[in-house]
Order: C-alpha cells, then sequence, then structure tokens
C-alpha cells in the first residue's frame, strides 16, 4: 500500500509520464525551442538591435511574468485533468483586495508584506473553492470554474465600487520596482516559481501523484491516491499563483483593478497547451510551459517592435495553438 | 472503501491556512482628477508648422474597438502625417494594461524623443510613463489621466464633467421649469473615472432646474452593451422624457433597442459626437434631438504639442512661452441648428 503510494505508476497500467524523457519528448520541446528560435530570428532580422537588447530581453521577460506563473499553475491543474477559466478574475479579485484602503492601512502599520500576502490567501482560497466544488460538488470543472469567473471579477467590482485602487505604499513599489544585478524583481520571482513549479511536477510524489489522477483517476484511486484531496490540492496551487500574479500585475501596475487579467484564462491555458501538456490530462510539462510562454511574448514584442496590427497576432497566434494540438494529437496517437 | 482515510497528512500543497480574519476590507481609493483651467485648441497656422528638428514620437492607446477610439488613431496618424519632421511610431491599440505597459517600455528602448499617451487605465500607466519621463522622453497625457503629476509633462483632456453639464444643461432648457420630467441616463464603462464625472456633471447641471436622474444604468461603451443596458432601462421606466446616453458608439445600440421597443415619447441625447448621430439630428426623424461632443481629435492634439514641445516652441495663440501642462477641450451641445459647424470634424463609428 504505501509502497504504491511512494510510486503510483506502478499499478496504474498505463504509467504517466512526467518531463519528457524520450525521442518524442525531446523531439517536442525541440519543436518549441525551433519556434522560439525563428521568432527571435524573426525578430533581429526585423527589429536588428532593438530586439537583440538586453533592455527588450527584459521587457519581454517582464511582460512574461503574469502570464507565466499563472500558466506553471494552471500546468498543474490541467495535468492533473482539471481546467480554470477563472484565473483572470482571481488575479483580479486578488490585486483588488490587496489594495482597499483598508489593507493599504494595514500594510503601513505592519508592512507591505500585508498586501502580498492579502493577495496569495484571497487567490489561495479561491482556487480552494474552486477545487472543493469540483472535487467533492462534482461540478465539472469548465462550470465550476465558469462559475468563479463570474463572481470573482463581480466581487472585485464590488470592493472596488469598479474603480481603479493606487497603491500609496512607497515601500511594496520600491521593493517590486528594483532591479537587483539589472534583473527586475518580478522576473526573478517569475523563475522562482518556474523553477518551484518544475521541481514540484518532476521530483515529488506530490507531482507524480497529479499525473496518475489526470491520466486514469479510477486508476490513481485504486493505487490508494485520495484523488479529491489532491484535486483540491491542485487548484488551491493555481489559485496561490494566481494571487502571486496578482501582486506582479500589482508592481507593474501600481494599482489593484477589477479589470485586471482580463481574458488571461485565454492566453494562460494557449500557453500551457502549446508548451506539450494535454488536455485531457496525464500529461504535462512545466518547461514546455515557460516555452510556450515565451513564445507568445516574444511574438507580441516581434509584432509591437514592427508596429504591426494586434489582430494579425491574434491570427498568428491561433495558427500556432492548432499546430501545436495538431502535432501533440500526432504524439499522443503515436504513442499508443 | 475510498473514503477510508489513513491520515496522512503531509503538507504537499501551498497554503492551507486561511487567515481569512487578517483580510480587511476597506473602502477604496480613487485618483479623481481636479480641474483646471480650460484651453481651446485653435489652428495655428504660423512659424510653428515649418519644419524643423526630427521629431520620434511613439502612440499608444487602447484597442480601437468602438468608433470614438478608432477616429483617436486615425486622427493623430493623420497629425502626424502633415509634418515632414515627424515620425510617428503607432503601436497597436490593447485593452491589456500588461501589454501597454511593455509598449511604453519598448518605446523607452527605443529612446523616442515623446510619448503620446492614451492609458488603458490611467492610475495602471502612471508608473511606466513616470519611467519615461525619468528617461527625459516627453510624455503627452491624452484623456485618462495619470494620478502623478510627475508622470507627463503635459495633459491633453477631453471635459467629462462639462459633457455632463452640457447634456444636463440642455435637458433643463428644454424642460422649461417643469419638475416632473423623468430623466434617465446611460452611461458608459462604471469603472473609468471620466463615466463618474460625466455622470457627476449631468446630476449637478440637472439639479439647478430641480430634476433628477430617475434612472440610470450603465453600458460599457459597446454596441451590444448600449443595447442590453437600454432594454433594460426601456422595461424599468415606462415613461421617459429624456435619455442621455453617453457614448454614441453604444448609442447605435441603444437606438436599434428604441427601436424594438416602439418607443418615441422622449427625447435623446447623444454623447463624443459621431457623424451618424450628427446625421441623424440633423434629419430630425428620430428620438435623436442633440449630442455632446467629446473631441476624437485628443490625441492629434497631444501630437502637435509632443512636437513642440521637443522642438522647444511655444503655443502660438499665448503669451505664455512654454506649452500648457494641461488642456481642457471644450464640450459643445451639438443641435439641429449648429449642426453643420460640427460635422465636418465628426468621427464615423
Amino acid at each position: 500500500m504505501s509502497a504504491s503510494l511512494q510510486d503510483p505508476s506502478l499499478t496504474v497500467p498505463a504509467p504517466p509520464k512526467g518531463e519528457p524523457r524520450g525521442s518524442i519528448g525531446i523531439a517536442r520541446n525541440l519543436g518549441l525551442v525551433i519556434a522560439l528560435v525563428v521568432l527571435c530570428i524573426v525578430g533581429v532580422v526585423t527589429a536588428g538591435d532593438r530586439f537583440a537588447s538586453t533592455d527588450n530581453v527584459l521587457t519581454i521577460l517582464r511582460l512574461a511574468t503574469v502570464t507565466g506563473i499563472v500558466a506553471v499553475g494552471m500546468t498543474f491543474v490541467i495535468t492533473g485533468g482539471g481546467i480554470d477559466l477563472s484565473v483572470g478574475a482571481i488575479v483580479a479579485l486578488s490585486s483588488v483586495w490587496a489594495t482597499t484602503t483598508g489593507t493599504q492601512a494595514m500594510a503601513d502599520n505592519i508592512g507591505w508584506v500585508a498586501m502580498v500576502f492579502s493577495a496569495i490567501l484571497v487567490g489561495a482560497a479561491c482556487g480552494a473553492i474552486n477545487g472543493l466544488l469540483v472535487a467533492y460538488g462534482r461540478i465539472v470543472p469548465f462550470i465550476a470554474t465558469l462559475a468563479m469567473l463570474a463572481s470573482a471579477r463581480g466581487l472585485a467590482e464590488v470592493i472596488a465600487d469598479r474603480k481603479t485602487q493606487i497603491i500609496r505604499n512607497q515601500g511594496f513599489t520600491d521593493f517590486f520596482a528594483a532591479e537587483p544585478l539589472g534583473i527586475p524583481v518580478i522576473v526573478i520571482i517569475f523563475a522562482l516559481v518556474t523553477v518551484a513549479g518544475w521541481f514540484l511536477l518532476n521530483r515529488t510524489t506530490f507531482g507524480r501523484r497529479t499525473f496518475a489522477v489526470g491520466g486514469n483517476p479510477e486508476a490513481a484511486r485504486l493505487a490508494g491516491i485520495k484523488v479529491q484531496r489532491h484535486t483540491v490540492y491542485l487548484y488551491t496551487l493555481l489559485g496561490t499563483t494566481c494571487g502571486i500574479a496578482a501582486v506582479m500585475l500589482m508592481s507593474r501596475t501600481t494599482t489593484g483593478s477589477s479589470t485586471h487579467g482580463t481574458l488571461l484564462e485565454l492566453d494562460v491555458i494557449a500557453a500551457v497547451v502549446i508548451g506539450g501538456t494535454l488536455l485531457s490530462g496525464g500529461r504535462g510539462t512545466i518547461i514546455g510551459t515557460l516555452f510556450g510562454v515565451l513564445i507568445f511574448m516574444t511574438l507580441t514584442n516581434v509584432f509591437t517592435l514592427n508596429n504591426l496590427s494586434t489582430s494579425t497576432q491574434n491570427v498568428a497566434k491561433g495558427v500556432i495553438i492548432v499546430i501545436a494540438v495538431l502535432l501533440q494529437q500526432r504524439i499522443a496517437n503515436r504513442k499508443t | 472503501m475510498s473514503t477510508t482515510h489513513p491520515r496522512r497528512r503531509r503538507a504537499y500543497a501551498v497554503a492551507g491556512a486561511f487567515a481569512a480574519a487578517t483580510l480587511v476590507l476597506g473602502a477604496c481609493t480613487n485618483s479623481s482628477s481636479d480641474d483646471d483651467t480650460s484651453a481651446s485648441v485653435t489652428k495655428s497656422n504660423t512659424d510653428n508648422d515649418k519644419s524643423g528638428d526630427k521629431v520620434v514620437i511613439g502612440f499608444s492607446a487602447p484597442a480601437a474597438d468602438h468608433g470614438w477610439m478608432g477616429a483617436i488613431t486615425k486622427a493623430a496618424v493623420a497629425q502626424a502625417d502633415k509634418y515632414d519632421d515627424v515620425e510617428l511610431k503607432v503601436a497597436e491599440g490593447t485593452n491589456d494594461v500588461n501589454l501597454q505597459i511593455s509598449q511604453v517600455e519598448t518605446f523607452i528602448n527605443d529612446k523616442v524623443d515623446a510619448i503620446v499617451l492614451l492609458p488603458f487605465d490611467g492610475a495602471a500607466m502612471t508608473s511606466v510613463a513616470r519611467k519615461a519621463m525619468d528617461a527625459g522622453i516627453t510624455v503627452i497625457n491624452v484623456d485618462r489621466e495619470f494620478d502623478s503629476p510627475f508622470a507627463a509633462r503635459t495633459t491633453v483632456l477631453g471635459d467629462n464633467y462639462g459633457m455632463g453639464v452640457s447634456a444636463g444643461t440642455f435637458v433643463c432648457e428644454d424642460a422649461k421649469g417643469a419638475k416632473d420630467k423623468v430623466v434617465t441616463e446611460i452611461a458608459g464603462i462604471d469603472s473609468l473615472p471620466l463615466t463618474q464625472e460625466r455622470s457627476k456633471g449631468f446630476k449637478d447641471a440637472l439639479k439647478s432646474c430641480g430634476l433628477d436622474v430617475d434612472n440610470r444604468v450603465a453600458a460599457e461603451f459597446t454596441v451590444e452593451s448600449g443595447e442590453e443596458a437600454a432594454s433594460n432601462l426601456l422595461q424599468a421606466a415606462p415613461k421617459i422624457d429624456y435619455l442621455w446616453n453617453h457614448d454614441d458608439d453604444q448609442g447605435v445600440g441603444v437606438l436599434a433597442a428604441i427601436k424594438n421597443a416602439n418607443r418615441d415619447e422622449f427625447t435623446m441625447i447623444g454623447g463624443a459626437g459621431s457623424a451618424d448621430v450628427m446625421d441623424a439630428i440633423k434629419a430630425g426623424n428620430s428620438v435623436l434631438k442633440a449630442t455632446v461632443v467629446y473631441p476624437s481629435t485628443q490625441a492629434a492634439d497631444g501630437v502637435k504639442l509632443a512636437r513642440l514641445l521637443v522642438q522647444n516652441k511655444s503655443m502660438s495663440d499665448l503669451a505664455e512661452i512654454e506649452v500648457p501642462r494641461q488642456l481642457k477641450l471644450a464640450a459643445p451641445v451639438v443641435t439641429k441648428d449648429n449642426v453643420d459647424t460640427y460635422l465636418p470634424s465628426a468621427f464615423r463609428s
């Protein structure tokens, strides 16, 4: 019993795969690397030094922090066989809750960390509610998180009275605007979250259970995994990353607003999917997700540098998503 | 079988504690603009328009998802094209503040001379605008105000409060002292300070003649939201005397709802001043009797001012040497009597 808990794949018929190790996996990540390199070459050719400068790379990375951090959490939920449409709304609610005059007054008394904790706690709480609804309420993730999408953004609007709340706390803005060794703090946090996410998914029992739950919940249950509890953990983890992303957005905009993170869920899910995480669950990769985010953000940057319209950019995004999913299906079919 | 718990409580997931008690809900803070002196922009046909030093201007605005916003960008580009010494770099419009911030960061990286910025959310764009100013770039803030005076050299604003006042005053004059008129209002996006100011101006003007807003709904500047809001409003108010709609683009939807409901007992006043609405006012065969102009040439003025500032010129019709810190454009009421004056500069939805 305990042996199977440690490694559920022993008793699960189709062993769930972690970070791709076989030749197919390398090929897929190679595909993402090639895509990113091609984009970079396009960037250098069309924009030259404007693209290939440190400042510009940092601009891309700063832009990527919000989507990227949420995408790490989303990788867990999708790998675990779920989906979460409410991430943008949770980011909005967290940012609003952490910037009310009440929270800001508290931050003035006990330090700006209070705002960070508020954002993360609100995010985690929303995630936990999502998880409870999905796991114990037996509501399909699509519907449960759709409900959260509506109510979290609604609550954000109620709390903020649909106004933009400005962060007055200088300590908060100074800390996150800092650039130790030339690297912005928010980019460092993005890197830490990504590394932590990679470790948690690929090097811990928690990660192995996530693959098992997403790959075959029934088999996972028979292997002694508390599927329902694990599902709650996954959504809570995603909520937590939403809270962290809210802090990133708060530092970038120095505001909390109920309009923050509008349609963020689409960018996040798209990045996770083109990264190679299967929407049906059971297979997920943090490194792929990171590439997915970087590909989208670099694409945006190249379009911006060349004054091209976001409309064509969206067409390009759509094409990339379709190609990625088609490739995924090929790989999935070849495997079985 | 599945419900037996072996009680292995190892902490796998992050964050389990709900310290909700430490989270305090408070009232919200908000940046509100203060009223400053008004000034009107005149077409300068002076030496100022003569070619000077090359000026590179970065331009960023929200997504052109409705007529007025589209006209803003078009007018700015057209203005820049008139000068052979201006190079305008137009970043594609976006309603994502995170992306708009990165556009401004790109302008800073590119070391442009000036940035004309119409923020999706003024407060949210303040810190990056400040960064641009610190980098020695002249920032012109258009329409939606930053919350710090250090974030822009000059601000060009429409008079949102004045729009409300103009609309309210028109209602008061038309009502001729009657106190029992039913006045309704369809606002734009409520979270924007500009909407709040418009509504406040409308309310204040109505108050001066003893009227008040009986029904108020908010739409989102889109045709679809205008239709939805108007349908609800018409249901809520069986008889209306006056209807002020903040925005002519959402007004297309508002008019559709009015038509569907077969209502024509009231006078409708528009906002922003689209050419379609002005055509309707001119024709005089609909509920539309007036609209309040909210100039779609603000960003074009921003481009002109950015050029003056970078080239160290002054505004020709002012005695003052320096370009003013703020320009607030007027919000005139367009009726059948003066529609021909405003129609040429109106925007097409």
